[in-house]
């Protein structure tokens, strides 16, 4: 019945091909219809007639599986019960399935830890679907471990990173790779260990189904609003539990119904959503543009975030911006000049997904408001022939080395509104705005500038170190058409660099401020995803609003100052 | 040209089973996982079915045949039961099932005992049917016939 697992590697790299699912299910008629149609989604089936074996088949080794598919009724132990031990013991994702509908039934699947609940007859269509529930799940351990043991992750995936060489083109599923590919570096790898190791490494709690049990009961009794770990402790009463053991639980429990209520729309996920954003960074993002302009080159990250990728924002720079500066598969060539070190080039970030993603989430289109407006940017990096040249892959893996970011930014808004980006702003804003400056710094006369171009706002003022500027052209989507706001983080070497375009180029806003002579506007790559406009309408568009907002722009106060910065 | 003319019969056969309500959707989905790994994927489904079934059956009939039947018991046996008609997409079985349910919910003892010969009685002609219609398939000759065309 059981296939040789395939290597761990190959596992990893073929993701979800090779899931290795466990169906567990009374009727051997369907034990039998689905095993076949898992081994034609490609999956490594293992099949289980009964609940008490299969319980003790992941009892014995709790890393031999990704997921359970496991019937609700089953003779020998209620399917209920298996799904909440495989819940608390493995913490592997189980799906239910059973001929009956009920939504009391379902509720009951679903209150017990189930990620999905199937009616029979399955399709396989269904089944071919599931290794999203595995995906998601490694998805929230990556956050839970950020969230834990920052430091410890972030050497890991550094690491992975390392060992990744030729693997530039980062997908959020390539992070998830790593993920477990680090679950096979450590072998012995199961989500209690890495509770373990990532939680209070105090005393250390079993959950077994009767103390999350009471768990759940005080939480029902106290009401979930009012709940808190305090007042969880006190009514359950259990000697040796600690405020901490119930904090811990309590996270994951409230992350887990979360989970489950999102379960359907998890594709939707827009940022606002994610528990970990700073309340000051919802305000700030949603009206004033400067702040996401200024997370430029985390917001790779952020935008990964959007896409359900949920990573703590606090967490790993360095990867999420090489990350970033992963660009297109087809320029490959141009990433590994880069990583030499070479002459000028041109350095493009798709914030968006490539077109995997476009499969993996192909809801991401329907992601609204304020998040579009960075998902599409450009990077620009221009560094000097003979200089030693920066690099960003480089400064970014070595976070800790950075220095601190000196780069304030602030603008007016048309509303009068003064913002100010620094470095205090939020703590991840803070790490945001380090990257950018980490880049910037690198070089003492690397020039940035940042332009804030809004359908109506106006007139932006800039505030510059005298090393630094940081120029960006910002959008924002909800006001311009239905097109992919793009975002140009320039970022050049040496103001020797700095020349004016060429007119036909059409960048009035780059004319202002001077250019970089050898690249062309045709030099630039805009990475947009499918549902946008096509490229030169993109454009088109792009450049008739800069062009009607050019008296705003070219404010004659403004722009003295403007070359000041620059040339300086 | 013998060929032809069964072929023609077997999918008369099976349309048929189609029209009458015996089965539903979920027999295609069987043959579409019928591949060159198991050519026999649809029949081996089938027989296995009828002897799981049976099994089930007979546990219904025991539970039954108690002097107070226990409806409880008699409700999850049954679902048992459904749930495995449905494995094959047995229609009419299934819908006896979920009639023999409600019975068994409204501790209708008479209603459970009636509802349960229907099912038995459906359950004994479908097997009938299907080992008629396979038995034909195996005279047209392997990999041939169960499978719906490709498109």
């Amino acid at each position: 019945m059981q296939m040789e697992s395939s290597s761990a590697s190959s596992r990893v790299e073929s993701f979800p091909i090779g899931l290795r699912v466990l169906v567990v299910d009374d009727d051997l008629t369907w034990l039998k219809i689905l095993e076949k149609m898992l081994r034609k989604c490609s999956y490594d089936v293992t099949t289980c007639c009964k609940a008490r074996a299969a319980l003790d088949l992941l009892r014995e080794r709790k890393d031999r599986f990704d997921i359970v598919i496991s019937d609700v009724n089953m003779p020998d132990m209620d399917g209920f019960k298996l799904l909440e031990h495989v819940g608390l013991e493995m913490d592997l994702p189980v799906i239910m399935m059973s001929v009956d509908g009920e939504t009391s039934r379902v509720m009951k699947g679903v209150q017990h830890g189930a990620c999905d609940y199937l009616l029979k007859p399955i399709r396989m269509k269904e089944l071919r679907n599931i290794w999203q529930h595995v995906y998601r799940k490694r998805i929230h351990e990556v956050k839970d471990m950020e969230f834990h043991d920052i430091n410890d992750d972030i050497n890991i995936l550094r690491s992975g990173f390392e060992n990744f060489d030729d693997r530039l083109f980062m997908t959020t599923s390539e992070m998830i790779s790593l993920r477990k590919r680090k679950d096979m570096d450590t072998r012995d790898f199961s989500d209690q260990d890495l509770y373990d190791s990532a939680t209070v490494k105090k005393a250390r709690v079993v959950w077994s189904v009767e103390l999350h049990q009471k768990f759940v009961n005080a939480v029902d009794q106290i009401g979930f609003d009012k709940v808190g770990p305090k007042k969880i402790l006190d009514l359950m009463n259990v000697p040796g539990l600690t405020r901490e053991n119930i904090a811990s639980h309590l996270q994951k429990y409230r992350m887990y119904l979360c989970r489950i209520q999102k379960q359907h729309e998890a594709r939707d996920f827009t940022g606002n959503k994610q528990p970990d954003h700073s309340p000051e960074d919802h305000s700030v993002s949603l009206g004033i543009r400067n702040p996401r302009t200024s997370h430029q080159n985390s917001g790779g990250h952020k935008s990964q975030n959007i896409q359900g990728l949920e990573m703590i924002d606090d967490f790993q720079e360095s990867e999420l911006n090489k990350q970033d500066f992963l660009p297109v598969k087809d320029k490959k060539e141009d990433i590994h000049s880069r990583k030499a070190n070479n002459s000028p080039q041109l350095h493009l970030e798709a914030m968006l997904p490539h077109s995997d993603h476009k499969q993996v989430y192909p809801s991401i289109s329907k992601q609204k408001g304020w998040h579009e407006s960075v998902l599409l940017r450009q990077f620009m990096q221009y560094p000097k022939h003979d200089h030693e040249p920066f690099s960003l892959l480089e400064d970014h893996s070595h976070p800790t080395q950075t220095q601190e970011p000196l780069l304030s930014i602030s603008s007016n808004e048309k509303e009068g509104t003064k913002f100010d980006i620094k470095p205090s702003v939020a703590n991840h804003k803070d790490r945001h705005t380090k990257i950018i400056s980490t880049a910037a710094y690198e070089d003492d006369s690397v020039s940035t500038q940042v332009e804030h171009v809004n359908s109506k706002v106006f007139g932006a003022t800039y505030e510059h170190n005298k090393l630094v500027g940081s120029k960006e052209q910002h959008y924002d989507q909800s006001r311009v058409h239905d097109l992919i706001p793009p975002s140009i983080y320039l970022n050049t070497k040496n103001e020797v660099d700095l020349i004016a375009l060429p007119e036909d180029l059409n960048l009035p806003y780059l004319q202002g401020i001077g250019c970089v002579e050898n690249v062309g506007y045709n030099g630039m790559e805009l990475h947009h995803y499918n549902s946008c406009a096509s490229l030169a309408e993109l454009q088109n568009n792009w450049y008739d609003e800069i062009e009607l907002n050019c008296e705003y722009w070219y404010d004659p106060l403004e722009y003295p100052f403007l070359d000041e910065c620059l040339f300086a | 040209m013998d060929y032809s003319d069964l072929r023609r019969q077997a999918a008369y056969m099976k349309k048929s089973l189609f029209d009458q309500g015996y089965l539903d959707e979920q027999f295609y989905q069987l043959e579409d996982l019928q591949d060159d790994v198991s050519p026999n994927f649809v029949e081996e489904v089938v027989t296995l079915f009828f002897k799981d079934s049976s099994r089930l059956l007979s546990n219904i009939e025991q539970a039954l045949e108690k002097n107070s039947p226990d409806f409880q018991k008699l409700d999850s046996l049954t679902h048992q039961f459904k749930g495995s008609t449905s494995s094959i997409g047995a229609l009419k079985v299934k819908h006896e099932c979920t009639l023999l349910r409600e019975y068994c919910n409204k501790e209708n003892l008479d209603g459970c005992f009636r509802t349960f010969q229907k099912v038995k009685r459906e359950h004994a002609i479908l097997r009938q049917k299907l080992e008629a219609y396979f038995q034909l398939l195996r005279q047209i000759g392997p990999a041939e016939g169960a499978s719906r065309p490709v498109i």
